[in-house]
């Protein structure tokens, strides 16, 4: 089935079977959880900041597959970013995995990764799987403490 | 779709007497293609497909019969009134109530449930009173009773359920105390499939005084149901997961209920004399019913029932009691499957979980394939959260499976384990 191959890139699985930054941070300075009440999915975000920049962001949660992934993704790639620069990258990956003209900034190898995200748009269903953690982030950078959800 | 000959000597063949052959010729929605791939319908605890019969009625009523009801001399109003209580009179009958009065048409089964909690529960209690319900309920049979608990101060109380997903008569009787003023209890459950001893629990209820009503929303198209038979003093129910159109839902009530019940919605219809200074209301069922109802709706509920009239819903219970059986079997097939509520006396729900993999990526996988499931929490929170597990994936049968359709959902399990690992 090629489409669940371009929905479920091998990245995608790996960063689903072995997450890269899942981990409770009890240093954060600020954390924002995010709920998918349809399906179950849950997120939470922390985020530990030096001035403007990210120092550290880590994850917890438990989900489906595109959910988690996403998640530690995100973190490996907004690690060291200014907030500023964060946000730019949040507003990019929603226009990826809705729009299906949207493509990425170019030249930036960790949110080039995020291109594999792209599949997404595909399964109209699975969108606000992929989009959940990074509302979470945008909420902790915002407002500390804030639950979200995809509704 | 026939029987795939290649499997089926491999397993015990079935012996109901159920043409399920015929059955699927009177629902054109079955010749989908989803992803170029056969529709395999497999969510029907979630709302069930439509037969001829009732996509007719629909286009009947709107091409000759259409004009509001109760309310005109003219001949349309003449053709839509009978037509909707002709339905009334129909559905009265399918669950075995003794008068057409005792069935109030509402927008569907949550609809009859908030109908009941409000009107008639809510003025006899009192703070410290307790409604009991089960852990296996569905929020439509959960939340209604916590809104007028926190209006009235009084308390729900749970009956737990075990690892099976059962719950036995003495554990409810456990639970009863002197301050129980009502039970309300699913027939079925959505999540897992268990059926609960309805009659019994009445009897155990009304041996101390005790009012109960039964959401049947899983059971009506399933099982018969003789509400005399249970003694249930409200049974609610939905058309649209008993193969009739979406709106519409009934709530059957002792007559004795309804007459002292006040009306929950004010507005035409429900009125008997209208002024400023005061209103005084129509009779039972009218009562209840405010407003230009959903009558095409109702329309094809009656046509529903029609259409399940013609079977002996023993003949139903036993070819879908045939698939599950025959689910839970090949389901051993696959590796890492688990099957939640595995309650001795169950309908056709297949909860699971696979190891490792989220039930959503489940659906998505098996919507590839053409297989429509459901997967999440199934609005039974409660349920997910007594297993400890964020959601399941969920098959449910309506009439209309088969054995074949079945085998075509083991090769995408498998196709999802090989994806995930």
């Amino acid at each position: 089935m090629d489409s669940l191959r371009e929905l479920y890139q091998d990245v995608i699985l790996d960063h689903h079977k072995r997450p890269r930054n899942r981990r409770e941070m009890p240093e954060a300075s600020a954390k924002a959880s995010g709920h998918n009440p349809l399906c179950g999915d849950r997120v939470s975000v922390f985020v530990k900041m030096a001035g403007e920049r990210i120092d550290d962001v880590s994850f917890v949660g438990s989900g489906c597959a595109i959910s988690q992934a996403s998640a530690s993704m995100m973190t490996d790639c907004l690690k060291g970013r200014t907030r500023a620069e964060a946000e730019q990258v949040a507003s990019a990956f929603q226009r990826l995995v809705t729009d299906e003209h949207a493509t990425l900034p170019q030249g930036d190898d960790l949110v080039e990764k995020l291109e594999v995200f792209a599949g997404v748009r595909d399964f109209p269903s699975r969108v606000k799987c992929a989009s959940l953690a990074w509302h979470a982030l945008r909420a902790a950078l915002d407002q500390p403490g804030h639950t979200v959800s995809t509704e | 779709m026939s029987i795939d000959a290649a499997h089926a000597h491999a397993h015990t063949p079935a012996r109901v007497k159920f043409d399920v052959e015929a059955a699927r010729r009177e629902f054109p929605i079955l010749e989908e293609r989803i992803h170029e791939r056969a529709l395999v319908y497999l969510d029907n605890a979630n709302t069930t497909q439509k037969p001829k019969r009732v996509l007719e009625a629909l286009d009947e009523f709107y091409r000759h019969q259409n004009a509001n009801i109760h309310r005109a001399t003219h001949q349309l109003s003449e053709r839509a009134t009978a037509a909707y209580e002709g339905a009334r009179a129909k559905i009265a009958e399918f669950i075995g109530a003794r008068e057409t009065g005792e069935v109030v048409l509402t927008k569907g089964c949550t609809d009859s449930l908030n109908l009941v909690a409000q009107s008639f529960a809510r003025p006899r209690l009192k703070p410290g009173d307790e409604i009991l319900v089960t852990w296996l309920e569905h929020h439509s049979n959960i939340v209604p009773w916590q809104l007028i608990a926190q209006i009235t101060g009084a308390k729900l109380h749970v009956v737990p359920i075990d690892e099976d997903g059962d719950l036995t008569l003495e554990e409810l009787e456990r639970h009863l105390s002197a301050r129980t003023k009502i039970v309300s209890v699913t027939h079925i459950s959505n999540a897992l499939g268990t059926i609960l001893p309805v009659r019994e629990i009445v009897e155990l209820a009304h041996d101390r005084g005790i009012p109960v009503i039964v959401d049947g929303a899983q059971s009506a198209a399933h099982t018969p149901v003789d509400v005399q038979d249970i003694g249930c003093d409200f049974f609610a129910f939905s058309s649209h997961k008993m193969y009739g159109p979406t709106g519409s839902g009934a709530l059957y009530g002792k007559r004795r209920w309804l007459d002292e019940m006040p009306p929950c919605q004010g507005g035409g219809d429900m009125i008997s004399t209208v002024s400023f200074e005061e209103s005084t209301w129509a009779p039972v069922p009218h009562k209840f019913e405010a407003g230009t109802p959903n009558i095409a709706g109702v329309v094809g509920f009656g046509a529903a029932v029609d259409f399940l009239r013609q079977f002996d819903l023993n003949d139903v219970a036993a070819h879908e009691h045939d698939l599950l059986e025959y689910t839970t079997q090949r389901f051993a097939e696959v590796p890492g499957l688990r099957i939640i509520g595995t309650a001795a006396k169950k309908a056709g729900v297949v909860s699971f979980v696979m190891d490792g993999v989220h039930p959503h990526d489940i659906g998505t996988v098996l919507d590839q394939a053409g297989v429509a499931i459901r997967t999440g929490q199934h609005c039974a929170q409660p349920v997910m959260d007594r297993y400890g597990i964020p959601a399941t994936a969920r098959v449910s049968f309506g009439l209309y499976n088969t054995r074949s359709e079945v085998d075509a959902v083991i090769p995408a399990l498998h196709e999802v384990r090989k994806l995930f690992g």
